[in-house]
C-alpha cells in the first residue's frame, strides 16, 4: 500500500470579524490515506468534518499545516484527479441526465468518442442507463445524487470526496446506495474519502474510520472495520459490525454530548 | 399531454365564450351610449382594419413598442446582471429601484414629454420606463439565488469565470429572467400605448382617445378589442414558455 494523501498538522481557524470571535474550528490533524482505501470520517455536528473534506479538495485554504497529493502539495486548487461529491442535489435542472454527467467532461479535450464512452460506463456503474435523456426532476432524490456521483466519476478521479452523499435520503435507499458506492469503489480502484453522520454507514462501507472530537474537531480515534474488499450492505447481519458500530457510538458519546450540552447560539461561522 | 393540451383548449374557448357573453349582457344592460355590440364591433373592427389609416397607426404604435422593448430587455439585463454580481451597487440600487416602480409612472410623463417631445421618442422612453425595471428586478433576483451548491460545483469542476456564468449562472437564471422579460413585455405595452393616448397624432392610443374624444363608442371598442387580443395571445404564448422553463427547473 503506498500513500496517497498525507495530512500533518492541518487546521483551520476562522479569522475574526467585527462581530465575532475567531474561531478555531479544525485540527491540527495529522492522516495518510492509503491508495485505494475506503476511508470514512464521523463526527458530533459542527466538528470540522465538511471543512477538512473542503481543504483536501482545494476549496478552502488551511490556516496551518499542510495537504499532499500525491507528494505534491495542494494549494489553493486541487488536481483534476480529485472529484467531490456533495449532500446537496448539485444536478443541474436544465440538463438531462447524458448531459449532466458530460458536464464533468466540459472543459477536457478528449475525443468525442472517448467523453461519450466514459459518459456510459460512468451511467452503466450508478445503474442511470435506462434514464439516460430523463430531466433531474423526473429523477428521485437518489437518482439525482447518482447522476452527481457519476459526474465526478467520468473524469476518472483517483481520489472521491464524498460529502454526506446520502445524508438527505431515507434509510433504505442509504443501504442501497452504500452497496452502489461499494460496486463503484472496487470497479474504480479510486480511493474513498467519505464524510457521515451515520456510524452504522461509515461500519458498513469503510476499511478505516476516523472519529473527530468536538471542536475544534480533532482525530481522536482511527478504527480498523477489516472488511474484505468483496462486500455489502449485508455486512451488516455480522457480530463485529455491532461491536464496531458501538465502539464508535462510545468514542462519540461524550463529544456529541459537549456538542448539545451547549446553551450558547453556534458562532456565524459553523453555518 | 395531448388530453390536457385538449383540456386546456376547452377552456379558454368556454372562457372567451363566457366573455361574449358577458360583454353582451352588459351591453343590453347599459345601452348604446357606453357600448357597442360584440356583433356590431367585430363588424367594425373588420372594416377599421382594412382602412386605410389603420395600417399606419398599427405600425407606430408597433415601432414604438419593439424598439421601447428591445430597449428594456438590453438595459434590463445589462444592469440586472450588473446588480446580481456586483453586490455592494446590487444592495445599495434595488431600494431605489423597487421605489421608482412604485411611483404611478404617468406622474413623470410631463417631464418625460418635455425632455423628449412629442413623437416617437417619448413614447419609447415611456414604454422603456414601464418595462425596465421588472427586467432587471427579475435578473437582479435570479443572479443573487443561483444556489449556492451549483456555484460550488463550478469551482470543483474548476470553471473560469466566464465558463461559470456561461455554463451555470446563466442556464440557471433563465426560467426567472424569462418571467422578468414576460411581466416586462406586458408593462412596455402599457407604457407605449399611455404615452399614445396623451401626447401623440398617431398610433392605436391616439385612435383610442380620438374615438372617445369624437363619441364614437364603436371605434373605442374596437381598437380594445385589437389590443386585448394582442397583449392575449402574446402573453399566452410567454406564459406557456415561461412554465415550460419552470417546470424543468
Amino acid at each position: 500500500m503506498t500513500t496517497q494523501v498525507a495530512l500533518s498538522n492541518v487546521g483551520k481557524t476562522f479569522p475574526a470579524s467585527p462581530t465575532t470571535a475567531a474561531l478555531h474550528a479544525l485540527g491540527p490533524i495529522d492522516l495518510e490515506l492509503q491508495r485505494g482505501e475506503f476511508f470514512a470520517v464521523v463526527g458530533p455536528s459542527g466538528c470540522g468534518k465538511s471543512t477538512l473534506l473542503e481543504i483536501i479538495a482545494g476549496l478552502t485554504p488551511a490556516t496551518q499545516g499542510s495537504v499532499e497529493f500525491e507528494g505534491r502539495r495542494i494549494a489553493g486548487e486541487a488536481p483534476d484527479s480529485i472529484g467531490v461529491v456533495f449532500q446537496e442535489d448539485a444536478s443541474l435542472p436544465w440538463l438531462d441526465v447524458t448531459e449532466n454527467v458530460a458536464f464533468g467532461l466540459r472543459r477536457s479535450k478528449l475525443a468525442k468518442d472517448e467523453r461519450d464512452a466514459r459518459v456510459r460506463d460512468a451511467l452503466r456503474l450508478v445503474g442511470l442507463s435506462d434514464f439516460a435523456t430523463s430531466y433531474p426532476a423526473q429523477l428521485s432524490g437518489g437518482m439525482r445524487q447518482r447522476v452527481c456521483i457519476a459526474r465526478t466519476l467520468v473524469m476518472q478521479p483517483r481520489l472521491i470526496l464524498l460529502d454526506e452523499p446520502f445524508g438527505a435520503l431515507d434509510q433504505q435507499t442509504r443501504l442501497l446506495m452504500g452497496d452502489e458506492l461499494l460496486l463503484m469503489w472496487r470497479a474504480t480502484g479510486a480511493t474513498v474519502f467519505l464524510i457521515t453522520h451515520a456510524l452504522d454507514e461509515a461500519t458498513m462501507l469503510a476499511d478505516r474510520i476516523g472519529v473527530m472530537s468536538a471542536r475544534p474537531g480533532r482525530l481522536i480515534d482511527v478504527v480498523e472495520t477489516n472488511w474484505p474488499r468483496e462486500r455489502d450492505s449485508r455486512i451488516v447481519e455480522r457480530s463485529e459490525f455491532g461491536a464496531i458500530t458501538a465502539r464508535l457510538w462510545k468514542t462519540l458519546r461524550e463529544e456529541s454530548l459537549k456538542t448539545i450540552g451547549r446553551a450558547v447560539p453556534k458562532p456565524a461561522a459553523d453555518a | 399531454m395531448s388530453e390536457r393540451r385538449r383540456h386546456g383548449g376547452r377552456n379558454a374557448l368556454l372562457l372567451v365564450a363566457a366573455l361574449f357573453a358577458l360583454w353582451q349582457a352588459i351591453y343590453w344592460a347599459v345601452g348604446d351610449i357606453a357600448l357597442s355590440s360584440p356583433l356590431a364591433t367585430l363588424r367594425y373592427t373588420a372594416q377599421l382594419v382594412t382602412g386605410e389609416d389603420f395600417r399606419m397607426h398599427l405600425s407606430d404604435t408597433m415601432r414604438a413598442f419593439a424598439i421601447a422593448f428591445v430597449l428594456s430587455v438590453v438595459i434590463g439585463l445589462l444592469v440586472g446582471f450588473w446588480l446580481g454580481f456586483d453586490r455592494l451597487s446590487g444592495d445599495a440600487l434595488e431600494p431605489m429601484i423597487v421605489t421608482v416602480y412604485a411611483i404611478p409612472k404617468l406622474t413623470l410623463y410631463p417631464i418625460l414629454l418635455l425632455a423628449f417631445g412629442l413623437g416617437l421618442s417619448a413614447k419609447v422612453a415611456f414604454g422603456v420606463l414601464h418595462g425596465t425595471i421588472p427586467i432587471i428586478l427579475f435578473t437582479l433576483g435570479a443572479v443573487r439565488n443561483t444556489r449556492p451548491i451549483l456555484l460550488k460545483t463550478a469551482h470543483v469542476l474548476k470553471l473560469s469565470r466566464p465558463q461559470m456564468v456561461r455554463w451555470i449562472l446563466f442556464p440557471a437564471a433563465i426560467p426567472e429572467i424569462f418571467t422578468g422579460l414576460r411581466v416586462g413585455f406586458s408593462l412596455t405595452l402599457i407604457g407605449s400605448l399611455l404615452a399614445e393616448m396623451f401626447a401623440s397624432q398617431r398610433g392605436l392610443g391616439y385612435l383610442l382617445m380620438n374615438g372617445i374624444g369624437l363619441h364614437n363608442i364603436e371605434l373605442v371598442m374596437s381598437v380594445t378589442l385589437l389590443i386585448v387580443v394582442f397583449a392575449a395571445a402574446v402573453s399566452t404564448l410567454l406564459l406557456q414558455v415561461d412554465r415550460k422553463l419552470h417546470r424543468k427547473g
